[in-house]
């Protein structure tokens, strides 16, 4: 197992908000949008440099949506953010209409999402956005793992042209990939390499893969450990050789299980190479209050599900 | 380009005529919703729109006005019109995004024209372009939150650049206004929003015109709303203010009589 290490840890917001104060800096196009959470979306840097290019909408969000893709018009790279939550289900007809079926150049950048959100509850804790975004045509999704990954996304969608959903969270999290990394949209990133067992995870996630790479090395597993953090066009070539390889996989995700990355693991795999799947995620249920760590645990998104899981994949391989 | 010169009346009559064409071809609904607008479009698209403007229909349900207009200005062909409707066509019963110039976005869903028309407003805003940006809503579609939601944004980033135009005729989809969820649409609540306010005779094009002029002449900072009172329908007798028309085709001796009121009426 390669080792993995960490000096620091921060929340994925914030490497959002490094993203685009760079962007600011870098592309005069770019333009950051707030239903009034500028603080939350650590967009502090970004309108003290650029207040010029800082719209604030209130606590509007299915305006902010409208307004973020009239912006296009004549070449504006409109970043709207907000809470995932209030990014994406309280304003679903919006993206749908305005933004994907127009394929309007819209930047949808969502903090709080998941269940480390934490104390909030679930009012507030989507577990179902990956799902509702990359049911829309003409959408990008991704999901970053890190300070620096969601960084690098950040300054990657910029480049591309079209819709992007860029999903993010609150809790500080290690950070372990590497600070100049080239984002590279669709293209997984393999982290561990092992004959044994495919473990895809996305954001949160991708952190407790590692772990539980190491704590099957102990055992003598060596897992594949693939970073999937574009949930949508998802890497099909990468899961493919790697089940091909391993011959059984485990999908991680802070996500319902309903429309998230082992959803869209299972179809690749159902359609090209039946394999045995086990899938780490939230099954049909709503959040609730806790520390992110409690909640993790109890909805069993944790390094430990992740070795029972692969454990009881390798099983079904061998059955 | 059109010019003012252009005896309106017989330009209203034809964009109607247009109109029913295209619903009799298609033997489809939506047409008091294309009437009651149709001279609202034809003051705004067809007389004032410049270049640099834009122009959304929000209420895409009345896409079949739009499309006649666009025809009349030489942006839709004979070729597109025959498609109507039909299996592959560019120009659906709402309006397809990014098929044709002038039809930059999806709309139909209501509420969602004036978010964009403001987006587009706060875009010239920035880049310091001169353009105008219409919208043109119903008055039931001012029922959405989304259109309270925009003007206050518009009134907050001061898009006197935004000119709204409201086709009030006091009929929505299964009612009077009065009697769904009220005048959603009184001048007063725009004007007690802060918004500049004029009202006009919404089938008398001089008076679309000059509203448009009027409001355009004051760059003052404050976002523009023109209320155009209508009649559902104006133009074919048995359709004025009916319910009915909002979703009914018409038979083809229906469509003969419409075409006779029109012709006897604008010609």
């Amino acid at each position: 197992m390669k080792k993995y290490t960490f000096t620091e840890k921060k929340d994925t917001r914030s490497g959002f908000g490094a993203g685009i104060l760079e962007l600011g800096r870098t592309n005069p196009d770019v333009v950051a949008m707030t239903a009034d959470l500028a603080g939350s979306l650590k967009l502090e840097g970004f309108i003290k440099e650029f207040p010029e290019r800082y719209v604030q909408c209130g606590i509007a969000e299915a305006n902010m949506i409208g307004v973020a893709a009239g912006l296009t018009i004549g070449g504006k790279i409109p970043f709207a953010t907000t809470f995932a939550n209030f990014a994406t289900g309280r304003v679903y007809d919006q993206i749908r209409q305005s933004v994907c079926y127009s394929n309007k150049n819209v930047k949808i950048c969502a903090s709080h999402a998941g269940l480390t959100l934490g104390e909030d509850g679930a009012t507030h804790q989507i577990l179902e956005d990956l799902g509702m975004m990359k049911m829309l045509p003409n959408m990008t999704v991704i999901n970053p793992c890190d300070f620096n990954q969601t960084k690098a996304a950040t300054i990657a969608i910029a480049e591309h042209e079209g819709p992007v959903y860029l999903r993010f969270g609150r809790p500080v999290v290690p950070i372990f990939t590497p600070a100049d990394q080239k984002f590279e949209i669709g293209k997984a990133v393999i982290l561990n390499e092992g004959p044994d067992v495919s473990i895809f995870a996305t954001g949160h996630l991708v952190w407790e893969a590692i772990q539980a790479g190491e704590k099957l090395a102990e055992e003598g597993i060596e897992a594949d450990i693939i970073n999937i953090h574009t949930i949508k066009p998802l890497d099909e070539e990468a899961i493919l050789a790697s089940v091909k390889k391993t011959g059984c996989a485990v999908s991680a995700e802070e996500h319902m299980l309903n429309g998230g990355l082992g959803d869209s693991v299972a179809q690749v795999l159902a359609r090209n190479y039946p394999a045995p799947l086990e899938m780490i995620g939230v099954h049909d249920t709503f959040g609730e209050s806790g520390t992110p760590a409690q909640l993790m645990e109890k909805y069993g998104l944790t390094a430990d599900r992740i070795v029972e899981a692969v454990k009881k994949a390798m099983q079904r391989k061998a059955a | 380009m059109v010019t003012e010169a252009i005896d309106t009346k017989t330009l209203c009559g034809q964009l109607r005529l247009k109109v029913l064409d295209l619903y009799n071809q298609a033997h489809a609904g939506h047409i008091g919703c294309s009437l009651s607008c149709i001279d609202i479009i034809a003051a705004s698209l067809i007389l004032r729109k410049r270049e640099q403007d834009t122009f959304i229909l929000s209420k895409g349900h009345a896409a079949a006005a739009l499309y006649a207009s666009l025809h009349h200005l030489g942006e839709l062909t004979d070729a597109d019109l025959a498609s109507y409707y039909l299996n592959g066509t560019t120009l659906p019963a709402h309006p397809a995004p990014n098929k044709h110039k002038g039809i930059p976005f999806a709309t139909g869903s209501l509420g969602h024209g004036l978010p964009i028309g403001t987006g587009i407003a706060k875009a010239n805003k920035l880049t310091g372009e001169n353009g105008r940006v219409f919208v043109l809503m119903s008055d039931g579609e001012t029922n959405e939150g989304t259109t309270w939601e925009a003007a206050h944004f518009a009134m907050q980033n001061q898009l006197d650049n935004l000119i709204i135009l409201i086709d009030k005729n006091g009929l929505q989809g299964f009612g009077y206004t009065q009697d769904v969820l009220g005048d959603t649409a009184d001048p007063a609540k725009w004007k007690a929003i802060g918004f500049d306010v004029v009202e006009a005779d919404g089938h008398d094009v001089q008076s679309l015109t000059s509203a448009i002029d009027e409001v355009s002449g004051r760059p003052n900072g404050v976002p523009k709303v023109v209320v155009a009172h209508t009649i559902k329908g104006k133009g074919v007798s048995y359709m004025e203010d009916r319910l009915e028309w909002h979703y009914l085709p018409m038979t083809p001796d229906q469509y003969a009589q419409a075409v006779d009121d029109v012709t006897s009426r604008y010609f």
